[in-house]
């Protein structure tokens, strides 16, 4: 017993020395961090475990990060044409030439012209070495329309051109427009997702919240919704925009027809999450202070699943960027100038495509690899948004 | 159980009306008519049209009516059979449509067995197996043909079908049995065509199935029966199958009316890719020509057997799972 013990009366002995609560259980100060972490910090954890989601993530930034700077990245500028070289096959980049290491380099295209079938013909020239230069000048372009440039992160160094992806039928660089073509493709999906979302959460909302005969009405939408095929829908929607629309109102209006169909996903999660959550003391006693329904769902309500609200509109971007892909190749969608991978998709519309010129179906390589890490990241992402499960 | 079929049904008929009022505001949207863009077609045609002769047509189709007026007449004749006029095809919509939704059936039926039989499998060996590599390999295939859009394999697959086994491009069988009567040697051509759509409609499905197969299942196998079965010395094989695996069915019927739609929307845009005589083709382009009632008629019609679909599942589930048939309905 140590001195500052008091000694009470009825032989109670206590110790003086401060409470220290931690004092029982002692906490490792990995321990201490696990229980001093916010939310975001925890589901940020959690989310780091799932490395393939980690590595999707850095995926997908990088390909936003491309559409950013596609004039750079790209060879060539969008509409660069060459009528020398129609449908000319993609180019191997090579190092050594006759055994002799030259730096990267392709071989110069032989062409000639089939006379049975009057098809071009374009073989490898194995004599002609073109080397390729880095951080080189080639079309000018205004980058974000505003600084006028001319760097390109690759070109040829000799007056020639280089189709690693191949060129379509106007000579255009298949390489190029892919990369221009992010642009739409990966944005279209965002900013749908965006009015899908607002839809969802205030239509949803108020159908939970006030449940009766909004609710019974919201129910019924939603089903009548869900029970139309949505291509179908998507075309009838497609149809009403008229023809001479410009190319950036017929984007905005993709991208409404694609949210507008989209959002009943998110308002039934919202909507069984507020019946349940409505009933809570909390929400009560902001009722009773007298906070506006807007004002509980929007600041009391929403938040505490807000997480989980994104995690599953992340995995529905998908079905929008296949859904822009399939209206573009239908030709319902965006159409050229205007260039997504949906667009240039539809130059692959016929079988002679896959027989004869099979790299025009190259732009579906990005689509499947955009959706697959949205995928997995979306997967990521709903794992860490319960980061206590 | 009959009032719960009762209920069901009469739960249908305001989710039809609505939708049949959606699909006409929908048909009605898009400026002008199909007379004029009709009439823009014969002058751009380098034809003369006496106007007259239009302002007939417009009045014999009840064209200079209230919209109001219009739907009434569309969707009370279609509680009788009458599903309204084709402007291009000159002809009512039942007959044109009559062939084409059969096919679309047939391709839905078989799109929807192929993907059970493909997702069932993989979607046990994944539960049962979890976190193992088959699984991730599994899994990973079954997002692919997710992710891989559906017109272009669609396209890639009628190639290689016509090279390897010189399957005739296009249509859903040889062009010698087109408008022939029905015999075995046309039903074999059937079956040849009709694979290839399967499996490309049935491939972006699979990937979803096998997710909710996989999460069912894993559901059920974390229950305290589950061990219990297995240290009485139930054979593992028998303790998936008889109890857990049944449990986790539940989902799976729920599901089919939910599936319909979007079979019925993949198979839109296969079709017309592969150019089958089912419904894809015929409405998009009576979309685009502003043929209103085959296009809207034709979106009723889908709507109705989705609806039909949900019943079947509803109706279904009430018979296996008393607490569904006593609470009047599914949560989902």
């Amino acid at each position: 017993m140590s001195k500052s013990a008091t000694r009470l009366p009825e032989d109670h002995y206590v110790n003086e020395a401060p409470f220290d609560p931690k004092a029982i259980e002692k906490l490792t100060p990995e321990q201490e961090a696990v229980f001093l972490a916010s939310q975001m910090q925890l589901m940020w954890w959690k989310f780091k475990k799932h490395k393939l989601a980690v590595f999707c993530g850095i995926f997908l930034l990088l390909m936003y990060l491309m559409a950013a700077f596609a004039e750079f990245l790209a060879p060539y500028n969008l509409e660069a044409k060459n009528s020398q070289y129609i449908y000319a096959p993609p180019q191997s980049i090579n190092l050594f030439h006759e055994g002799e290491f030259v730096g990267p380099f392709v071989y110069d295209y032989k062409k000639e012209l089939d006379l049975k079938t009057f098809q071009r013909v374009y073989t490898e020239d194995t004599t002609k070495v073109i080397p390729l230069s880095f951080f080189c000048s080639g079309d000018e372009y205004n980058f974000w329309g505003m600084i006028p440039a001319d760097n390109h992160l690759m070109c040829a160094d000799i007056q020639k051109p280089i189709y690693l992806l191949g060129s379509d039928r106007l000579g255009r660089d298949l390489l190029s427009r892919i990369i221009y073509g992010a642009r739409i493709s990966l944005t279209i999906g965002l900013i749908g997702i965006m009015i899908s979302f607002v839809l969802g959460i205030v239509i949803g909302g108020f159908a939970g919240y006030y449940g009766g005969w909004v609710d019974l009405v919201v129910q019924r939408l939603i089903e009548v919704i869900q029970s139309l095929p949505t291509l179908p829908l998507w075309l009838v929607l497609a149809a009403i925009m008229p023809a001479n629309w410009s190319p950036i109102l017929i984007y905005f209006g993709i991208t409404v027809i694609l949210g507008l169909i989209d959002w009943t996903g998110l308002a039934r999660a919202v909507r069984s999450k507020l019946l349940a959550l409505r009933e809570e003391d909390y929400v009560l006693a902001a009722r009773l202070m007298g906070a506006s329904p807007a004002r509980i769902i929007g600041l009391h309500l929403v938040p505490g699943f807000m997480s989980h609200l994104i995690a599953s509109a992340t995995i529905t971007i998908p079905t929008m960027i296949l859904g822009e892909t399939a209206l573009s190749f239908l030709g319902l969608g965006l159409r050229s100038p205007t260039v997504s991978w949906g667009v240039l998709l539809n130059e692959a519309q016929n079988i002679n495509v896959v027989a004869i010129t099979p790299w025009l179906i190259l732009p579906v390589v990005p689509v499947i690899l955009v959706i697959l890490a949205f995928n997995f990241f979306g997967d990521g992402l709903r794992d860490a948004a319960d980061p206590y499960g | 159980m009959l009032g719960y079929i009762a209920k069901r049904f009469t739960y249908m008929i305001p989710t039809l009306i609505l939708t049949s009022m959606l699909v006409f505001f929908l048909i009605e949207l898009p400026p002008g008519d199909y007379f004029e863009s009709y009439v823009n077609e014969l002058i751009a045609a380098g034809e003369t049209i006496d106007p007259k002769q239009i302002e007939f047509l417009r009045t014999e189709y009840g064209f200079d009516r209230p919209v109001w007026e219009r739907y009434w007449i569309w969707a009370t004749g279609m509680l009788v059979g009458d599903f309204g006029y084709s402007f291009e095809y000159e002809l009512p919509v039942r007959e044109v449509i009559g062939d084409r939704l059969i096919f679309t059936i047939i391709v839905t039926f078989f799109t929807i067995i192929f993907t059970w039989l493909i997702a069932f499998p993989i979607g046990i060996y994944s539960a049962t197996h979890q976190y193992s590599w088959g699984d991730y390999g599994l899994t990973f295939l079954g997002l692919l043909g997710l992710a891989t859009p559906n017109f272009l394999l669609a396209l890639i697959m009628m190639y290689l079908a016509n090279q390897w086994f010189g399957t005739a491009i296009g249509g859903l069988m040889d062009p010698e049995f087109v408008d022939k009567p029905f015999s075995f040697a046309k039903f074999l051509s059937v079956m040849e065509h009709l694979w290839i759509p399967v499996i490309v409609i049935g491939t972006s499905g699979t990937a979803a199935m096998i997710r909710r197969v996989r999460a069912n299942l894993l559901d059920e196998l974390r229950k305290p029966y589950v061990t219990t079965a297995r240290a009485k010395g139930v054979p593992e094989f028998k303790g998936l199958m008889k109890y857990p695996f049944r449990m986790s069915l539940n989902f799976f019927i729920a599901d089919i009316g939910s599936v319909l739609p979007q079979v019925i929307s993949g198979a839109e845009i296969v079709a017309i890719v592969l150019s089958l005589e089912t419904t894809g083709p015929l409405l998009i382009q009576a979309l685009q020509s502003q043929d209103m009632y085959l296009a809207g008629s034709f979106l009723m019609l889908l709507a109705f057997l989705t609806v039909i679909g949900v019943l079947i599942s509803d109706i279904a589930l009430g018979f296996l799972d008393p607490r569904i048939r006593l609470q009047g309905g599914v949560s989902r």
